[in-house]
């Protein structure tokens, strides 16, 4: 669950400059205008402070700010995210960010007890209680996904507990969290998506107890953050007149829109889910990965030249922001902004939003075609496929094709700027590391090799799209 | 002067089609394959008038020019001569034509070329004989030096270079270019060009056209000392001083003579009447015109018969299958027409970057290349065997065209099938068949497993599948040659 993306995921490169400049841009935030996402260096002109895009909750007719604050990885004493850190978080860097997204006219904050093992909302809190209460609006999650918070006491605990931990006494923005998703029960029995959704607010009447609530105005509104099983997405909208559901968070950016299982084959298509929520019920939309874990900060050489061809000064970033943003429907983008950079690259992009064409759209669908090509083989090198009776060595051309990929060394079209030297590095490299006749056109495809695979790759598969790849660039026919 | 002029273009020449050769990459032959389409007996072979037309109108200009320029052959011999003529300087001295030895050969080549032994015949062919030398010779050593840049290049990851195979593609081809490199060399360093005047089928031709040409070597009897510096410098041997003659079937036009002659007596001219020496032109025009029709004659008949075409685990090298035809490449329109216009140059051998082409050790299409599959398949995007063959026994086709020519068709062996042998799905020359003519079936007992079948009308013999076969030594399924190359 990452209602928030995950940015500096852009190679250790970036990300170390990055975190050594994440120390000195809270002390002058105002000046800092370098980005270091993606190597793409944003305008470096002021970002105004009036100009941010504003969405209006059909409900309660509250002004939203387009672009909303996700604090899944807040920064650390350590100088990395607090999501894989032990250190404590830098509370300080935390209210610096805070000041500048709310002066910036950023208005939503979203967090959840699990978030920063468990210390999200609590620094959220203070940096926030800072402020006047009607400047910004709380978004949190009824957290509940282990079984021993499963009973009506625990789950009710959690809940005010937020309420505690965030310093306020009504929550905006109240979750659901995580429905769709398996879950274990306490015998170690893994449930389907819906036995884990009944468990954890149907059959404790946590569901009504919130519902209560938001009677009660202690929650503003109530919605639920959706992962996986569609089959609980769906049973939960059929209940919509029942529950009347204020909003949900998906999971949406170009790529999710019509490719989503290639992401991930549990993952339903944005498209779908955007419609059935937004287009069908009038129920606005969060919006989480907006990046993709960071994957859509940096793309291909070809589509990033026509974009920087579109818009110079955009970063590769801003064009996933502006692409969701486009969606009436969405009330906020959900981003998770460990660093100063990211907070003013993702400004830029909404203050003020400058909506994509019709063209636009066509071309970042084109876009996100070419970008599920070309996903990293998730091989770890661990070897247990090896050695394939066939002769093939099928670690060796997946780190090939995997390093090519992250080189920006894979062609997506012969137009491509660099497609004589991709071709070159692609072919050259794959003959030195590879041996002709233990190359992938090799693979006979028996499959002996898919159950030893810890990362359950489907190695056949992989294989024959790095072989089709390779007769493409030596037939030219890319 | 005029001998500087030669030297520079034999120069070129020379460097340029032993380049020709020696690339492995294709970038020579995109700019030097004219130079290949020069040769005189591809040429004939492949009935290239034009070019035919512009070797005999040099040498009725001008003589012998392409022995000295054009031919590889007659080039890398006057190298081996002049490093010799450094050791022992003023060494060659007049010899009287052999010309019993020259038209017994032209003879028995021709006749061997008309009764289709063009295996045997194009041993003595000199720009054949001289790619030969080149690729089985030196071409090795220059992928090796390639390979040690490649390995060079990849320490410091550079895609500047990149590794090729060496490899001997056919023993038999490698003796007979040693021997060729050997004789040649020998010959050259003790007698200059004595190969060129008594063996050389060409020589021997275009020597008694020579005979006609406008411009000869003369020597101006009033200015001639007989100091005979011409002569032992003539690496022809062709200039005998005691007469005052010169034997222009034999010179080379090379104009060392003109160079070594100090009293200003040697000249290349036009011939005034006052100076002309016999050259009895009734037998050498006979012969001439004899020599002509005859190889005129056998281009004919090929040129009609072309009317009628159409933890690793250790992986066993591949053999070659037993063939009962042998596979030719797309664009040699059938295996007779094939046969009879290749010279056995091997430049198509040195070209072809998929390790497909080896020559022949059959006898009657002795180095002559063919296909095999154990090394690559013939790839579809590459044509480059058309491009560089100068006689026309391969010819250029589009890679649209490459895609519907018929030039051999698969068999599938059941009992080396995987499936069949291991119980294991495959279908791995399906996936990779360029054509889609391999459908996969189920196997009768046990349909869970398929095998191959192949629909031999969209069969273009390409050898995917025989080369990504898994089954080893000898695969599932290989590639037999059609006589004619169909088209679809």
């Amino acid at each position: 669950m990452q209602p928030i993306n995950r940015r500096d995921f852009l190679g250790i490169a970036a990300a170390a400059t990055a975190a050594t400049a994440l120390t000195t841009v809270g002390c002058n935030n105002s000046d800092n205008t370098i980005s270091t996402r993606g190597g793409s260096a944003s305008a470096s002109s002021e970002i105004p402070t009036d100009k941010m895009t504003m969405r209006r909750n059909p409900k309660t007719g509250d002004q939203v700010s387009v672009l909303g604050y996700g604090m899944m990885r807040l920064p650390t004493t350590s100088k990395t995210s607090a999501r894989e850190s032990d250190d404590e978080i830098d509370q300080e860097t935390v209210n610096e960010l805070c000041d500048y997204a709310i002066a910036h006219g950023l208005n939503l904050f979203d967090t959840s007890p699990a978030y920063c093992k468990g210390r999200s909302e609590h620094a959220m809190g203070i940096a926030l209680s800072r402020h006047k209460r009607s400047e910004y609006f709380v978004s949190t999650k009824l957290s509940n996904f282990g079984s021993q918070t499963w009973s009506r006491e625990a789950s009710i605990a959690m809940y005010r507990n937020s309420m505690k931990e965030l310093q306020v006494d009504y929550i905006d923005y109240l979750l659901l969290h995580g429905i769709g998703m398996t879950a274990w029960d306490g015998n170690g029995k893994e449930l389907t998506g819906m036995e884990s959704f009944e468990n954890r607010y149907i059959n404790n009447g946590v569901l009504d107890f919130l519902m209560a609530e938001r009677e009660a105005g202690r929650i503003k509104n109530l919605g639920f953050s959706y992962h996986g099983d569609i089959k609980v997405f769906d049973y939960l909208l059929s209940q919509h007149d029942k529950h009347h559901w204020d909003f949900a968070l998906i999971q949406m950016n170009y790529v999710d829109w019509k490719w989503a299982n290639q992401v991930n084959p549990r993952n339903t298509n944005a498209e779908y889910l955007y419609a059935e929520l937004w287009e069908k019920r009038q129920i606005p939309v969060f919006v989480m990965e907006p990046l993709l874990g960071g994957r859509l900060a940096r793309l291909p050489q070809h589509p990033t030249e026509m974009l920087k061809a579109k818009r110079p000064e955009s970063s590769i970033a801003s064009w996933s922001f502006r692409w969701i943003a486009s969606h009436p429907g969405v009330l906020s983008i959900l981003s998770g902004m460990t660093y100063m950079e990211h907070l003013q690259d993702n400004l830029r992009s909404l203050c003020p939003l400058d909506p994509l064409t019709d063209d636009d759209f066509t071309f970042m669908q084109h876009v996100a075609d070419e970008f599920v090509k070309f996903p990293l083989v998730p091989c770890t090198g661990c070897q247990y496929c090896m050695p394939c009776p066939y002769g093939i060595d099928i670690p060796t051309a997946f780190s090939h094709y995997n390093r090519c990929v992250n080189e920006g060394n894979i062609a997506v079209s012969r137009m491509d700027a660099n497609f004589f030297e991709a071709r070159q590095r692609f072919l050259i490299g794959y003959d030195r590391l590879v041996e002709r006749k233990r190359q992938a056109a090799h693979c006979i495809g028996c499959g002996q090799c898919k159950p030893h695979c810890p990362q359950n790759i489907d190695i056949p598969a992989r294989l024959n799209d790095i072989n089709d790849y390779m007769e493409k660039l030596k037939q030219w026919t890319l | 002067m005029l001998q500087k002029i030669r030297i520079v273009l034999g120069t070129i020449f020379f460097v340029c089609i032993t380049a020709m050769f020696l690339d492995f990459t294709g970038t020579a032959h995109r700019w030097l394959s004219w130079m290949a389409k020069l040769q005189f007996l591809p040429a004939v072979l492949g009935l290239n008038i034009l070019a035919i037309l512009i070797v005999l109108a040099l040498t009725l200009l001008s003589g012998r020019i392409y022995c000295s320029v054009i031919c590889p052959a007659g080039v890398y011999q006057d190298l081996v001569s002049k490093i010799a003529s450094k050791k022992k300087k003023n060494r060659f001295s007049f010899s009287k034509e052999n010309r019993i030895l020259r038209f017994s050969v032209l003879g028995v080549f021709v006749v061997l070329l008309l009764v289709g032994l063009n295996g045997i015949a194009i041993l003595i062919a000199p720009y054949s004989a001289y790619g030969r030398m080149v690729q089985n010779l030196l071409q090795p050593i220059y992928i090796g030096v390639n390979n040690l840049l490649a390995r060079a290049a990849e320490h410091y990851e550079s895609y500047a270079f990149y590794e090729v195979d060496v490899w001997i593609r056919s023993l038999p081809v490698f003796i007979v270019a040693v021997v060729t490199f050997i004789a040649f060399t020998v010959l050259a360093w003790r007698g200059g060009r004595t190969w060129c005047n008594n063996v050389c089928p060409v020589g021997t031709v275009l020597g008694y056209v020579s005979k006609f040409s406008l411009f000869k070597i003369r020597i101006d009897d009033s200015k001639c000392v007989n100091c005979k510096m011409c002569e032992k410098n003539c690496k022809s041997s062709c200039i005998d001083i005691k007469t005052h003659t010169i034997d222009h079937s034999r010179c080379v036009s090379c104009m060392t003579c003109l160079t070594k002659c100090k009293k200003d007596a040697i000249h290349f001219s036009i011939a005034s009447k006052a100076n002309t020496t016999a050259d009895q032109p009734d037998t050498t025009l006979r012969a001439m015109l004899t020599t002509g029709a005859v190889l005129a004659a056998s281009s004919v008949a090929k040129a009609q018969e072309k009317q009628f075409d159409g933890g690793l685990a250790i992986i066993e090298d591949k053999k070659v299958p037993a063939r009962d035809i042998p596979v030719k490449p797309a664009g040699s329109h059938s295996l007779r027409s094939f046969t009879n216009s290749c010279t056995g140059c091997q430049l198509c051998v040195a070209a072809c970057p998929n390790g497909v082409l080896r020559p022949s050790t059959n006898l009657s299409t002795f180095m002559q290349p063919e296909m095999g599959f154990e090394r690559g398949y013939c790839r579809p995007e590459c044509t480059r065997c058309g491009e560089v063959c100068p006689a026309g026994a391969i010819n250029p086709i589009t890679r649209e065209q490459k895609t519907s020519i018929r030039a051999g068709h698969a068999v599938w062996i059941r009992q080396n099938c995987v499936p069949v042998t291991d119980s294991v799905a495959c279908g791995n020359c399906a996936r990779h068949c360029p054509s889609g003519a391999i459908m996969m079936v189920p196997l009768e007992d046990n349909p869970g497993l398929k095998i191959p079948t192949i629909d031999t009308e969209r069969c273009i013999g390409c050898g995917a599948c025989e080369h990504l076969c898994p089954s080893r030594p000898l695969s599932a399924i290989y590639v037999e040659g059609n006589l004619v190359h169909g088209e679809m």
